[in-house]
């Protein structure tokens, strides 16, 4: 009995701690020790959401499109050029600084440029989420592969495999845990990319929509927007989640086995 | 046991290697004949597992030649089937695609090799696991499943290295029947590693001891005990008789 409350109350607990956050929020804005136009209580916010709620599901259609197109052309990126750069080591060498470069540049500072050569519609938006997505599945597809187990490789080589078939029975599937921890990360990059460069020119996307709402100090707006932006993030991850399980069903058996 | 050259299956003629100033292996020969299970036996470390992979194509020697059934298949893997030390069998693969892994890479269509693999699945006690995933099989049973599969890739010859090492001694006897059963079932001839002395007795037809710095075979000792083996042939005299013989030679 105490074992299924406590199984419970931990299951709960990131809820409660989501719902005190939330309470204090509401006491802090309620008994106005916050002045409104600093923090907008969260009734405030709610109802921003729900007024605002056509116009909202308009602008993230274009912000998804474009997280989404970029998220999808990352991961092509990141799996031609990790298996390339895995088959032959001097590609591995030529552009492994290459992939840290891209990275550690401010995509702030990128932004802008992007604009610049692309224009005021998707295209800046899907190269930069490309750009922020692909470095951190390139590089958990690399470090899957050659995490492959050489003794593996070796018997997939006694029993006279060429180098595509070591590659399709054990280097990819050696791999496909690594890609899904990049995958999720990538993910969660996708939407706030977007978002990033819709900031600094264009005329659609929750991006736009923010830099409108922040211009005319509607606070409450704001809000409404950076919970939504969260949530869908959220969901992307969550839909990585349940890709992986439906991919990886060896894993789930295991874990039962425990 | 005399060993007639025509009916030499595997032959290994000055099989020499060296890593640095080591000197692993050095004018190895050695005949293994058709249908025959032939035991490699030495210390850790002795140069047995480098043997098994100049035999299996994996490495090349720095001298020496590998012939299967007279083709030179020096350096060329695919002939002969090898099973390394541990079962190896791929944690994301069921059982039966584990198993039908050599089929596939021969270029047999997924259906049919799949079919062809859990055909055998009776026959070497693997029933009802076919859907199963490797991590829930016991030690046993996973080495059951990779001697299938190294039978399976093999034309008739098969290496084994270790085969029982990871079990515990009870599994391991009870492995060691099943074994010898299903040697006579399917003719396989075999060339294993090991370091028990037991189980070298138990199993073999020959027993090559490999000496150690410089590795060479320097003894044979034929294990004339007739087939199939009493169940209590480890408790007999002679059986004491050949770990003699065996420890005598063993120390070098």
């Amino acid at each position: 009995m105490t074992k299924k409350l406590q199984s419970i109350i931990s299951k709960l607990s990131p809820a409660i701690t989501l719902a005190i956050v939330v309470l204090i929020w509401a006491a802090a804005t309620g008994f106005d020790l916050v002045p409104s136009f600093m923090l907008p209580s969260p009734q405030s916010v709610f109802e921003a959401f729900v007024g605002d709620f056509p116009l909202l599901m308009q602008h993230a259609a274009v912000t998804l499109t474009e997280a989404f197109a970029g998220l999808l052309l990352g991961v092509v990126l990141a799996f031609v050029l990790a298996t390339l750069m895995d088959r032959f080591n001097l590609l591995y060498k030529a552009f492994y600084p290459l992939l840290v470069i891209t990275q550690t540049v401010p995509t702030i500072a990128v932004a802008p440029l992007l604009v610049l050569w692309q224009g005021f519609g998707m295209a800046p938006k899907i190269t930069l989420v490309v750009i922020t997505t692909f470095f951190p599945i390139a590089v958990s597809l690399l470090d899957g592969y050659r995490c492959a187990d050489q003794d593996a490789i070796n018997l997939l080589r006694s029993m006279g495999a060429g180098r595509m078939r070591i590659f399709r029975y054990i280097k990819l599937p050696s791999a496909v845990g690594s890609f899904f921890a990049g995958l999720k990360v990538s993910a969660s990059y996708a939407v706030v990319g977007a978002v990033i460069a819709e900031w600094l020119g264009g005329f659609e996307g929750l991006g736009v929509y923010m830099t409108r709402v922040r211009k005319a100090y509607a606070f409450d707006k704001m809000f409404s927007v950076i919970i939504f932006i969260t949530l869908i993030s959220l969901l992307l991850m969550w839909g990585v989640t349940l890709l992986k399980k439906v991919c990886m069903p060896w894993e789930k058996k295991e874990k039962e086995k425990k | 046991m005399n060993i007639s050259p025509e009916k030499a299956v595997l032959t290994a003629e000055n099989i020499s290697k060296s890593f640095g100033n080591n000197h692993v292996l050095e004018n190895v020969d050695l005949t293994v004949q058709s249908g025959e299970l032939v035991c490699i036996l030495g210390v850790s470390g002795g140069g047995k597992t480098t043997l098994f992979n100049i035999l299996s194509g994996l490495m090349q020697p720095d001298a020496g030649k590998v012939f299967l059934r007279g083709e030179d298949i020096t350096g060329k893997p695919g002939k002969i089937s090898y099973m390394l030390q541990k079962d190896l069998l791929l944690p994301y693969r069921t059982v039966v695609d584990n198993v039908a892994l050599p089929l596939l890479v021969r270029g047999e269509p997924k259906k049919q090799a799949r079919e062809k693999a859990a055909s055998y699945f009776e026959q070497f006690g693997l029933s009802g696991t076919e859907k199963k995933y490797p991590h829930m099989l016991s030690g046993g049973m996973r080495q059951r499943a990779a001697l299938l599969r190294t039978y399976l890739a093999s034309d008739g010859v098969a290496l084994l290295d270790e085969p029982f090492s990871a079990l515990d001694t009870i599994t391991k006897s009870a492995m060691h029947e099943w074994y010898l059963d299903i040697m006579r079932e399917i003719h396989l001839t075999t060339l294993f590693i090991t370091h028990d002395m037991d189980e070298a007795v138990k199993l073999s037809d020959r027993i090559c001891i490999l000496a150690q710095k410089p590795g060479k075979i320097v003894t044979e000792i034929p294990v004339t005990e007739p087939r199939p083996r009493a169940h209590d042939f480890s408790l007999t005299p002679e059986f004491l008789a050949y770990k003699r013989k065996i420890s005598e030679n063993l120390i070098v």
